[in-house]
């Protein structure tokens, strides 16, 4: 059985009268020590479906099965690194990492407790910062306070919500490298959703777009069958990259297309404006049609997406 | 040259408003308020109140300072009251929508309620309470009450703001409610906590002049109230001044505290 399954999970908002549906029939299937990235839009119901997997929301149909146990409420065995980073802002650098480490380790000494607590500081290369404020960091460095924070538990899984999403394009790469590097360091199993097809190419296993909402729903896995560690450098060139970026994007805009469909609706207007001069000039480029008025057109042809 | 006096701006033109307000007060004294004593009497009548600010000649023939000691002494155990009862009631309202269901009604009408209402009702209350100092007592009483619902109402409002995701990382986090109350949802709510106390504090020490003054307990307020049944009013003018300046102190004071605390 697989370490963290989905199982035909929906899931929506608000009452009747005001309803979303975010996600419908999710099926998911991660084994221990496999980094699987999920790729969908923004909007898509990419937080909502790590929220149920961290334990934070009940999914409304549907199972969540968790190394043995039926949907089982948030803990610190499923690490999740917020969106948003939710650091406490009134606690240091040290004090939020200490807040974890104290609450998830308490049989350790202190002395103990501070060490562990230095060490994940020092993995994301925060010891220079470790008293400041997360109001006096840089974005970069307040995602990696978070990340060093779930680190710090020790988590069976990792679960990281679009992490890099709010960053300039050269920390994202820097924190590329890093969450690499300490996930084949310590074999940590990762669920990584992002909107970024490169990056879930660059790190995970394997790739599984999420279409479009309302009732997004996964897609086939798509393996990546490149060596880690990986080089985004030469990466880009290969053309392996090139094929699974290909499928990736594909699915996501098919996806999206069948969603679309055409609206038609007459229209009623009062014969008072002048001639429209964009069409007046067709005729100087031989289309031969007569100028025509607005009020002439009488439906209007529109792509929603429903 | 008119860069150089924009450079005392901010000394000369309050100096300025002060000086028109003593020539209203001295021209009314000697027009059509004849009653009020003129700046000149006044301050020859309060001089031995200002210039000897801690003496005591009797129990309502103090200093000036002393009298507002008096003052602050009170208002300080009534405000006190109010924190303690007021902030644990807006964690209630704030984080119960039945607790907010069952007592919102309540608190809306008795907030407007003046200090004027509230003191009599205190004497009746603990009226039968043996060894007491019932003026005390009832003044308290009043000023808890009445500076109370700012705390109340701004920590409500402080514990419903708390962040989801705050909140989110205690879970994942599984910190005990005790801690999640300590660690995460009091740290969240402070700065509204304390808009709540600067605020309560402001109306404490108005309602501790009206307190003073149905009671006839020493302090600046029960000051006035006895020179102006004595018809000395030389020394209401003083009182007013020394009440607008400890009050003014006391915001400056609090909000001094309270942006400390807005940072974190
Ligand atoms: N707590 C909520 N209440 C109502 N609607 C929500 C809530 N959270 C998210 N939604 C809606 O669900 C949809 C998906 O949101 P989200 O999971 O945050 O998307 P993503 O993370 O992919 O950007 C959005 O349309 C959003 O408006
Ligand atoms: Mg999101």
């Amino acid at each position: 059985m697989a370490f963290l399954q989905l199982q035909g999970v929906s899931m929506g908002y608000g009452p009747a009268s005001r309803r979303t549906e975010v996600l419908a029939d999710i099926d998911l299937e991660i084994e221990e020590g496999e980094f699987v990235a999920i790729v969908g839009y923004s909007g898509s119901g990419k937080t909502t479906l790590m929220s149920i997997l961290a334990g934070l929301l009940r999914p409304e149909s549907g199972k969540v099965l968790f190394d043995g146990q039926d949907t089982p409420g948030p803990g610190p065995d499923r690490g999740l690194v917020f969106q948003n980073y939710s650091l406490l802002p009134w606690l240091t650098v040290y004090e939020n990492v200490a807040l974890a480490v104290d609450q998830v380790f308490p049989k350790l000494s202190d002395a103990e407790r501070r060490q562990h607590t230095d060490r994940f500081v020092a993995m994301v290369n925060l010891t220079p910062a470790r008293d400041k404020r997360p109001h006096e960091l840089s974005g970069g460095m307040r995602q990696r306070v978070s990340v060093a924070r779930t680190l710090s538990m020790q988590p069976k899984v990792l679960l990281l919500d679009e992490p890099l999403g709010a960053l300039d394009a050269l920390t994202r790469a820097t924190l590329q490298d890093e969450i690499s590097r300490i996930r084949l360091a310590e074999k940590q199993t990762v669920v990584l959703i992002t909107n970024d097809p490169d990056e879930a190419i660059l790190l995970a296993d394997r790739v599984i777009p999420l279409t479009a909402g309302p009732r997004a729903t996964l897609g086939p896995s798509i393996p990546v069958i490149l060596p880690q560690p990986r080089d985004r450098r030469t990466l880009h060139q290969s053309y392996d990259f090139k094929q699974i970026r290909q499928e990736v994007i594909g699915y996501l805009l098919k996806a999206t297309s069948r969603h679309r469909t055409t609206l038609s609706r007459s229209l009623v207007l009062p014969d008072v404006e002048p001639e429209d001069i964009t069409h007046h000039s067709q005729r100087f480029f031989g289309s031969g049609r007569r100028a025509r008025r607005p009020s002439e057109l009488k439906t209007e042809t529109v792509e929603v997406e429903l | 040259m008119k860069n150089q006096w924009h450079r005392f701006d901010f000394i000369l033109l309050p100096v300025l408003g002060g000086i028109f307000i003593l020539l209203l007060w001295h021209i009314s004294s000697h027009t059509w308020s004849g009653d009020l004593p003129d700046p000149a009497k006044t301050w020859h009548e309060s001089k031995p109140y200002v210039l000897d600010p801690w003496g005591k000649r009797g129990e309502l023939d103090q200093g000036i300072l002393r009298f507002t000691l008096l003052s602050l002494g009170l208002v300080a155990k009534g405000y006190a009251i109010a924190l303690i009862l007021g902030t644990p009631i807006g964690f209630c309202l704030g984080l119960s929508p039945t607790f907010t269901k069952i007592f919102d009604p309540i608190i809306q009408i008795l907030r407007p309620v003046s200090p004027l209402a509230w003191l009599p009702l205190g004497m009746v209350l603990f009226a039968k309470i043996k060894g007491i100092n019932i003026t005390e007592i009832a003044a308290l009483f009043t000023i808890a009450l009445c500076s109370m619902w700012p705390t109340v109402l701004n920590t409500a409002v402080g514990v419903r703001a708390i962040p989801t995701d705050y909140l989110n990382v205690a879970r994942v986090l599984k910190l005990s409610r005790w801690k999640t109350l300590t660690r995460v949802m009091i740290p969240a709510t402070l700065p509204y906590m304390f808009t709540g106390f600067r605020l309560s504090l402001g109306i404490a020490w108005l309602v501790i002049v009206a307190a003073e003054m149905l009671t006839g307990r020493p302090g600046v307020g029960g000051f006035l109230w006895q020179q102006y049944n004595a018809l000395v009013y030389e020394q209401i003018i003083l009182c007013i001044l020394t009440i607008g300046g400890t009050g003014f102190i006391l915001d400056r004071l609090m909000s001094v505290i309270e942006r400390r605390f807005k940072t974190a």
